[in-house]
C-alpha cells in the first residue's frame, strides 16, 4: 500500500480503491465487450454482410459486418499491455508496481549515473586554482558549455550582459573581478539594493542629481550640477563613495565611467535615481556543487584576460 | 402545406463555418509569421503572439470547428429523424448566442483577458454566456431526437449527442472558477497546483476527444455514406468504437503532464488508457474507409469524397500518432517540442478542416436548392492545396520537434549540455518559415471556398430552400 495521503491529496482511503475498481473494471469491460462481439455476425465465405434493415433519410443504411479480425486482436493486445504495464509500474493507486518505479527515481539513478561517468573531472579540476585553470584550453571548453546553459538567459550568449544584467567581458565589477570574488557572486548569489530616492528628493532635486552623475563620465544635461553634488554627498556617499567610484562590498557601482549596468542615458539615471533598482544574482551553489562553479569562475575569469 | 426542415439556422452556420474559418487561420498564418520572424510583433502588446495564439485556438476549434458542429449536427438531427427542429426560437438563438461568444472573444483575448487556462481562456461572464448557449443546444438537439419520426436512433446522433452531453460536462468543470471582478473580467480557477492542471488536461484532451473527435466522426457518419452512396460499413464496429471511444477518451488527459509533479500512477494510467485507446478511435477510421469499398472508383471523379477520404486517414494517422507520444518514453523527447504542434495540426487541419470543408461542399448547393457546388474543378484544386499546405506544416513540424528534443538531450564528453537553449531556437528557424508557408497554403484554400460558396449562393438559379419533411417510412 503506498502513502497515498502524502502523494496524492486524497483525503480518504476511499479513493485509491475507487480508481482501482474502476481502472481494472474498465479494461475488463472493454475486453468482456470484445469478446461478446468475436464471432458474432460472421459473414460465410462468398456471402456479403447484409444491411440491418434500418433506413434513415431515403438511402442511408448500415450493413452488418463483423468486426474485422485484425482490429480486434489489435484492442485485445493493448488490454493485455494496459494490464501488465499496471502490475509492472504504479498506476492504480494502491499499487506502486512490482518494478517499483517512481520518476523520482528514476531521475535519482540518472543523475548517480551521471555523477560516477562526469563527477571525477570536476574533482580533478578542483585541484587547480581558477587563475591557472582560465589557462586550461579544457576547463574553458567545458567552463563555456556551462555558461552557455545556465547563464545565458541573463548575461547573453556572448556574456555581454544587458539593462540589468552586467556585461561580464569587460572590466568593470560591480561585486569585483577577482577570483574568488567571482566563485562567491556565483556560489552565494548577490543582492544589489539601490534605494528610491523620488520621494526624498522631489523632480527638480532627482533632476540635479542626475546632471551631477552625467557629469561625472564627462556628459552635460539640464539641471543643476552643484545643486545635484551637494545632494550627492549627502545621500549617495555612504555607497557609493566620495569619488562616486563605487563600492564592491555593497555591489555599488562606479559611476565615473558611463556603462551603468541598468542603462546610462539620461532616461534611465532619472528613473534609478527615483525608483530604484533591486539587482538580484541568484546562488547556484546548492544547485550545481562547488566542481561546475569552479569551472564557470575560470570561463568567467577567462574573459576578463582577453 | 407539407412541412419543411429547418434550414435556415443550417445555412447561417454553414456561411459563418466558411468565414470564421478564413479569419482563423488568417490569425493561425499570422503568428506562425511572428515565430519565424519575431518583428511582426511591432511591439503592438494586442498583436503579440500571446494574446494572438489563444484568438487563433479559440477561432478555428470554437468559431470554425464550433459553427460547422452546429451546422451539420442542426441538418443531420433533423434530415435522420425526420423531424423539425425542436423549439426553433431556441436554435436561432444558439446561432446568435454563439457569434456573439465568438466577437466576445476576438476583443478580450487580444485585450489580455484571460484565464490562462488552455481551449478554455475566456473569462467568466464568456462562460456564463457559452454554457447558456450551449444548454439551449443541448435542448434543440435532444428535443428533436425526442420527436423523431424514425424509430432507430442514427449512428451519427450518438456521436454528436454524445458530444453536446460531454462538452458540456468539460466546460463546467474546468472553468469553474471565483469571480473577483465583473469590469476586471477577473476570476480565480476553482482549483490549485497539480489538481488545477490536471483537471485543466481532462478537459483540454477532452475538448480533442469530444469536440474535435465525436462530433466530427458524427459528421462523417452522415456525410461519408451519403457522398459514397453505400450504407456504412458496419454496424456492429459502430457500436463497439462508441463505446469503448466514449469510455477510455475521458482517462487519457494526463499524458500531458508526464513527468510532472502530478503523482506517478496519475501519469502511468493515463499512458495506459491512451494507448487502449488506439483500437476504439481507428474502429471510426475503419467504418470510414470501408464505407467506401465498392465506390472506389468515384474517389476519382468526386473532390468531395477525396476531402473525406483524405481527412479520415490523418485521422488514423493522428489517433496512432497520439498514443504512441503519450509512451513515457517517447513523450520525454516530443514534450514542449514542436512535435505536438505538428500532431495537434494533423489532427486540426488533416481531420477537423477537411472533413468540415468536405462536409460543407456537399451541404452548402443543398441548402440553396442546388444539386452541386458552382464549380467542381474549383473544389479539386482546393483538395490539392489542402494537401499540399498540411503536408508542409506537419512535415516540418515533425522534423523540428525531433530536431528539438534531441538537441536538447545532446551532452558531450564532459557531460555538458552540446546546445545551448537558443541554438535549439536558430536551428528551428527555417522549419519555421516552411510551416508559415504550409500554413499560407491552407489558407489560400478558404480564400478559394469563399469564392465557390458566394458564386454557388449567388447564382441565379439558386435560393435558399428549406426540404420537404418526407412521410415516416415505417
Amino acid at each position: 500500500m503506498p502513502e497515498y495521503d502524502l502523494m496524492s491529496d486524497f483525503t480518504s482511503p476511499f479513493w485509491p480503491w475507487f480508481i482501482f475498481i474502476v481502472t481494472i473494471g474498465g479494461i475488463f469491460w472493454c475486453f468482456y465487450l470484445l469478446m461478446s462481439q468475436k464471432n458474432a455476425g460472421d459473414v460465410a465465405e462468398g456471402q456479403e454482410a447484409q444491411p440491418t434493415g434500418h433506413k434513415w433519410d431515403d438511402d442511408l443504411e448500415e450493413l452488418n459486418n463483423p468486426l474485422p479480425r485484425w482490429w480486434l486482436q489489435m484492442f485485445i493486445a493493448t488490454n493485455i499491455f494496459g494490464l501488465v504495464y499496471l502490475v509492472l509500474y504504479p498506476g492504480i493507486a494502491v499499487f506502486d508496481g512490482v518494478l517499483g518505479w517512481s520518476q523520482v527515481g528514476q531521475y535519482n539513478t540518472e543523475m548517480e549515473v551521471a555523477e560516477e561517468k562526469y563527477g571525477a573531472q570536476y574533482v580533478n579540476y578542483l585541484k587547480q586554482d581558477v587563475v591557472t585553470l582560465a589557462k586550461n584550453k579544457d576547463a574553458i571548453t567545458t567552463g563555456s558549455r556551462l555558461f552557455s546553459t545556465y547563464c545565458t538567459q541573463c548575461h547573453g550568449s556572448d556574456a555581454g550582459g544587458g539593462p540589468g544584467f552586467p556585461n561580464l567581458r569587460d572590466s568593470h565589477w560591480l561585486w569585483g573581478g577577482e577570483a574568488a570574488q567571482i566563485k562567491q557572486t556565483i556560489t552565494s548569489g548577490r543582492l544589489g539594493a539601490m534605494p528610491a530616492w523620488g520621494a526624498v528628493l522631489g523632480d527638480d532635486g532627482a533632476n540635479n542629481v542626475v546632471a551631477y552623475v552625467m557629469s561625472l563620465s564627462g556628459r552635460k544635461t539640464s539641471g543643476d550640477v552643484d545643486a545635484g553634488k551637494e545632494k550627492f554627498q549627502q545621500l549617495c556617499v555612504a555607497c557609493h563613495g566620495a569619488e562616486a567610484k563605487g563600492n564592491i562590498a555593497l555591489g555599488a557601482p562606479d559611476l565615473t565611467d558611463d556603462s551603468l549596468v541598468y542603462g546610462s542615458s539620461r532616461r534611465t539615471i532619472e528613473k534609478t535615481i527615483k525608483e530604484g533598482r533591486n539587482g538580484r544574482m541568484p546562488a547556484f551553489g546548492e544547485f550545481l556543487g562547488e566542481g561546475k562553479i569552479h569551472l564557470l569562475s575560470a570561463y568567467v575569469y577567462s574573459l576578463s584576460l582577453e | 402545406m407539407q412541412e419543411t426542415y429547418n434550414y435556415k439556422v443550417v445555412r447561417q452556420f454553414s456561411i459563418m463555418t466558411v468565414v470564421w474559418g478564413i479569419v482563423g487561420m488568417l490569425v493561425g498564418v499570422i503568428i506562425a509569421s511572428q515565430l519565424a520572424w519575431p518583428a511582426l510583433n511591432f511591439d503592438i502588446p494586442w498583436l503579440t503572439f500571446s494574446r494572438l495564439r489563444p484568438l487563433h485556438t479559440n477561432a478555428v476549434i470554437f468559431a470554425f470547428g464550433g459553427s460547422a458542429l452546429f451546422a451539420t449536427s442542426y441538418y443531420i438531427v433533423q434530415r435522420t429523424c425526420h423531424a423539425k427542429l425542436f423549439a426553433p426560437a431556441l436554435a436561432a438563438f444558439t446561432f446568435w448566442g454563439w457569434q456573439l461568444v465568438i466577437v466576445l472573444a476576438a476583443v478580450t483575448l487580444p485585450l489580455g483577458y484571460t484565464t490562462s487556462k488552455e481551449y478554455a481562456e475566456l473569462e467568466w461572464p464568456i462562460d456564463i454566456l457559452l454554457t447558456v448557449v450551449w444548454v439551449s443546444y443541448a435542448i434543440v438537439f435532444f428535443g428533436t431526437i425526442v420527436k423523431r419520426k424514425v424509430k432507430h436512433i442514427y449512428v451519427a446522433n450518438w456521436f454528436l449527442g454524445s458530444f453536446i452531453l460531454t462538452v458540456a460536462v468539460l466546460h463546467l468543470g474546468n472553468s469553474a472558477a471565483l469571480p473577483v471582478s465583473l469590469m476586471g473580467m477577473k476570476s480565480y480557477s476553482a482549483y490549485a497546483g497539480v489538481q488545477d492542471a490536471m483537471v485543466q488536461w481532462w478537459y483540454g484532451h477532452n475538448a480533442v476527444g469530444f469536440f474535435l473527435t465525436a462530433g466530427f466522426l458524427g459528421m462523417m457518419y452522415y456525410f461519408m455514406p451519403k457522398a459514397a452512396g453505400r450504407p456504412v460499413y458496419s454496424y456492429r464496429l459502430s457500436v463497439v468504437h462508441f463505446w469503448a471511444l466514449a469510455f477510455t477518451y475521458i482517462w487519457a488527459g494526463p499524458h500531458h503532464l508526464m513527468y510532472t509533479a502530478l503523482p506517478d500512477w496519475t501519469q502511468s494510467l493515463g499512458m495506459v488508457m491512451s494507448l487502449i485507446l488506439l483500437a476504439p478511435s481507428w474502429g471510426g477510421m475503419i467504418n470510414g474507409i470501408m464505407t467506401l469499398s465498392g465506390a472506389w472508383d468515384k474517389l476519382r471523379t468526386d473532390p468531395i469524397l477525396k476531402f473525406l477520404v483524405v481527412a479520415i486517414s490523418f485521422y488514423g494517422m493522428s489517433t496512432f500518432e497520439g498514443p504512441m507520444m503519450a509512451i513515457k518514453t517517447v513523450n520525454a523527447l516530443s514534450h514542449y517540442t514542436d512535435w505536438t504542434i505538428g500532431h495537434v495540426h494533423a489532427g486540426a487541419l488533416g481531420w477537423v478542416a477537411m472533413i468540415s470543408i468536405g462536409s460543407m461542399y456537399f451541404l452548402i448547393p443543398r441548402l440553396f436548392g442546388k444539386t452541386e457546388m458552382y464549380s467542381v474543378r474549383l473544389i479539386e484544386t482546393h483538395f490539392w492545396i489542402s494537401t499540399l499546405g498540411v503536408v508542409l506544416y506537419i512535415a516540418s513540424m515533425w522534423i523540428s520537434g525531433v530536431m528539438q528534443g534531441l538537441m536538447w538531450r545532446a551532452t558531450n564528453a564532459d557531460g555538458t549540455l552540446t546546445y545551448s537553449f537558443i541554438e535549439s531556437v536558430a536551428a528551428m528557424h527555417p522549419f519555421y518559415v516552411t510551416r508559415t508557408l504550409g500554413g499560407l497554403v491552407f489558407f489560400s484554400g478558404m480564400l478559394l471556398m469563399a469564392y465557390n460558396v458566394w458564386k454557388t449562393i449567388k447564382a441565379d438559379d439558386a435560393s435558399p430552400v428549406d426540404a420537404i419533411i418526407p412521410e415516416p417510412a415505417h
